[in-house]
């Protein structure tokens, strides 16, 4: 989201987008669909939660020796064929893209589905250095043509209805599309099949980056993970230092819970494995080969509070039930990384500061910590992030001074008592049919939408005193 | 342990189940000096300033062999986040741990230290319930107010669709976004209403404040009522 746009408050942007209908309807279909499909899936699998619980091992192992993997990864690509570029920051991570495009004469690259490209604002680069960045998954497709950013890790257009898809390709594709999905895809597929041939640069992301083997790993839906991959000349994988995992066996491990988790398929419809640039004698791939390895805050949270959320494999399996995330959707957020880990993961990317009303956006129900597949605790790391914000004087001082005020009452049960005296006077003035109604000041947060039961005639502390 | 909401906002559930413990032969005390579980101030990252509370609140109840609380997200706090608050003091941690294990929710007491499910109680109709986020998923327990309410003679229990979804309350959550907590509450209230019970149950205060706060403001014939009101039989006309 621009910054004009995150100027707005996040309560009016969440505002807004309750709102919006078609949105609601979007939301409503494609998140039920997906809390689905993903019980059913493990519902089968009785398995999977020991494989829940081996593949967080095996990410809080690899974290312990990070370097030492990266180092492995790296050796290993380079053995391969490969070239490998360690991005400390999302600006030394563009410029790298940047350099090769401009020293290799690229003028058109075709990208598979990839977050972390998003976060380093990739493509508005690219555009900006006469490189036509071309976004081959259907969704990612989709919110390119309506110049828009994902909202939902893994269903980027999860927030367009059919009917808006169809009007979007009739307008941009020029034609009169009926808001049939086979149809729809049908023209995206047609439309870009012309751009793999043409691109001379793929860029994709990576799920996870094999140390042992230097294999980057791609699970993808569309089957456009493989041509991005194959056919350009050039192949540029961009992936966060935290995708790392030892060996071939813990893969298996995370393919068997992401795929179930994200949208309830035993594994995606690919598989991409890709090893470095195309050997001697073999007929496909790729004649050079770069991987990007991004840190841009990831390394400062390895012994840090926010330490867990570096466990996430991007399924999206939080956003979908997560009751803030839908009703609001991802635009809301305002950041690349939407829902309950994306606000986890905002504060390690862009700082405590920058989630200082997005902390709160949370009920901390715990649902989203029941449905990762690596049992983070993302309402715990959510309490975490709160405290910091009070402690580094994030939070508003209002906000601050009101919570210690609270706290003197609950340490004072005479305080306690008197300020619920003094509430059962100062309510009378609210009392319609036995409920409050149109409290004023912060109170009418409250009573706008609901009731409020009044303090009552005798609290329980009173009435006590006959119960003895 | 009766916390803050429960004083103020519903002294009734506590009034009930002061009655149905002591029908059911169990001795009851009230510490009159307590006053909150702190909750609210660690759930928005006060801390220290919740540490506090709970060093207070722990000494209170060291002497009771157990501690009963009508309300499973005040439950949580006292057993999941005591200890970890107060880990800088020995002395004051290991009685945080005590109190820990002897405190229970209500209706976890009932069927786990009295093993009771079947209560007499003049209620009758149909109900549903719903499942409060810190009694689900932080303490783990779905089973044991379904049993003692299914165990009431009078009372057919409907399951509620969508159960185990937040109420959208979240404490302060609830009036830091009033828009989205009413919005995730309608979604509650509709699966409630479609139902067809008279009342919906369920075993937290601050839930109880939300969906009986947005029930009574659609105008609903629904009541939003605690557990230990329809164990006790006492319900409001």
């Amino acid at each position: 989201m621009s910054d004009t746009a995150l100027r707005t408050p996040f309560p009016e942007r969440a505002g807004a987008a309750l709102k919006d209908a078609f949105l609601q309807e979007a939301l409503k279909i494609a998140t039920t669909k997906f809390i689905d499909l993903r019980k059913e899936s493990f519902a089968g699998f009785p398995q999977g939660e020991a494989l829940r619980d081996r593949a967080r091992a095996i990410k809080e192992a690899t974290l312990q020796h990070l370097d030492v993997h990266l180092e492995r990864l790296a050796d290993n690509v380079e053995r391969l064929g490969g070239t490998v570029h360690w991005a400390t920051t999302a600006e030394e991570a563009r410029e790298i893209v940047l350099r090769l495009c401009r020293d290799r004469g690229v003028r058109m690259a075709v990208k598979s589905k990839s977050m972390a490209t998003e976060e380093i604002d990739l493509n508005e680069a690219l555009e900006h250095a006469g490189v036509t960045p071309v976004e081959t998954d259907l969704g990612e497709y989709i919110i390119q043509l309506a110049h828009e950013k994902p909202s939902h890790i893994i269903a980027p257009a999860i927030h367009k209805t059919k009917g808006q898809v169809a009007e979007l390709f009739s307008r941009e594709l020029r034609g009169e599309f009926p808001a049939d999905p086979e149809v729809l895809t049908a023209v995206a597929r047609k439309a870009l099949r012309e751009k793999f041939l043409q691109a001379d640069m793929g860029i994709t992301g990576a799920n996870f980056a094999i140390a042992e083997t230097g294999t980057v790993v791609l699970v993808t839906n569309e089957g456009n993970g493989r041509m991005v991959t194959s056919l350009p000349r050039i192949h540029v994988a961009l992936m966060g230092i935290e995708k790392v995992i030892p060996s071939m066996s813990d893969l298996v491990v995370f393919l068997a819970i992401l795929a179930r988790s994200a949208t309830g398929q035993k594994l995606s419809s690919y598989t991409t494995l890709v090893r470095g640039p195309r050997r001697v004698g073999e007929l496909e791939g790729p004649e050079e080969f770069h991987l990007i390895l991004l840190d841009n805050g990831r390394s400062r949270q390895i012994a840090s509070t926010l330490r867990e959320a570096l466990y996430c494999l991007r399924c999206g399996a939080c956003l979908n039930v997560c009751p803030v995330y839908r009703q609001i959707g991802g635009h809301a957020y305002g950041y690349t990384y939407p829902g309950p880990i994306g606000i986890l993961l905002t504060a390690m990317l862009k700082g405590n500061e920058s989630v200082r009303e997005l902390a709160h956006a949370s009920s901390l129900c715990g649902a989203c910590k029941d449905v990762c597949p690596v049992r983070i605790d993302i309402p715990r790391m959510l309490i975490e992030l709160r405290e910091h914000l009070d402690r580094e004087r994030i939070a508003p001082w209002s906000e601050r001074l009101a919570f210690k005020a609270f706290r003197r009452l609950l340490l004072s049960p005479g305080a306690f008592r008197l300020t619920a005296r003094a509430g059962r006077w100062l309510q009378l003035p609210f009392v319609r049919e036995g409920r409050l109604r149109g409290l004023p000041l912060l109170f009418s947060s409250w009573t706008r939408t609901r009731d409020l039961p009044p303090v009552a005639a005798r609290t329980f502390r009173e009435l006590w005193k006959e119960l003895r | 342990m009766i916390t803050c909401l429960g004083d103020v906002f519903f002294p009734e559930v506590g009034v009930a189940m002061v009655r149905l413990l002591r029908r059911l032969g169990v001795e009851v005390d009230f510490p009159e000096a307590q006053t909150c579980c702190g909750m609210p101030l660690f759930n928005s990252g006060y801390h220290r300033d919740a540490a506090q509370v709970a060093a207070r609140t722990v000494k209170l109840f060291e002497d009771a062999p157990h501690v009963i609380v009508p309300s499973g997200s005040c439950a949580w706090m006292v057993k999941a986040e005591y200890p970890g608050l107060l880990k800088h003091d020995p002395a004051l941690r290991a009685a945080a741990e005590s109190l820990a294990r002897r405190t229970r929710e209500l209706s976890q007491f009932l069927v786990e230290v009295l093993g009771i499910t079947k209560i007499e109680s003049p209620f009758h109709g149909k109900v549903t319930y719903h499942d409060s986020c810190h009694l689900l998923r932080g303490l783990g327990e779905s089973a044991s107010p379904r049993a003692l309410l299914r165990g009431v003679p009078g009372v057919e229990l409907v399951e509620l669709p969508g159960a185990d979804q937040c109420c959208g309350f979240g404490g302060s959550f609830s009036v830091r976004l009033p828009e989205v907590s009413t919005a995730i509450l309608d979604k509650k209230l509709a699966n409630v209403e479609a139902t067809g019970a008279r009342c919906l149950v369920a075993c937290d205060a601050g839930c109880l404040m939300q969906m009986g706060g947005g029930l009574t403001r659609r105008g609903s014939a629904v009541k939003a009522v605690h557990l230990a009101q329809v164990l006790a039989g006492e319900l409001p006309a």
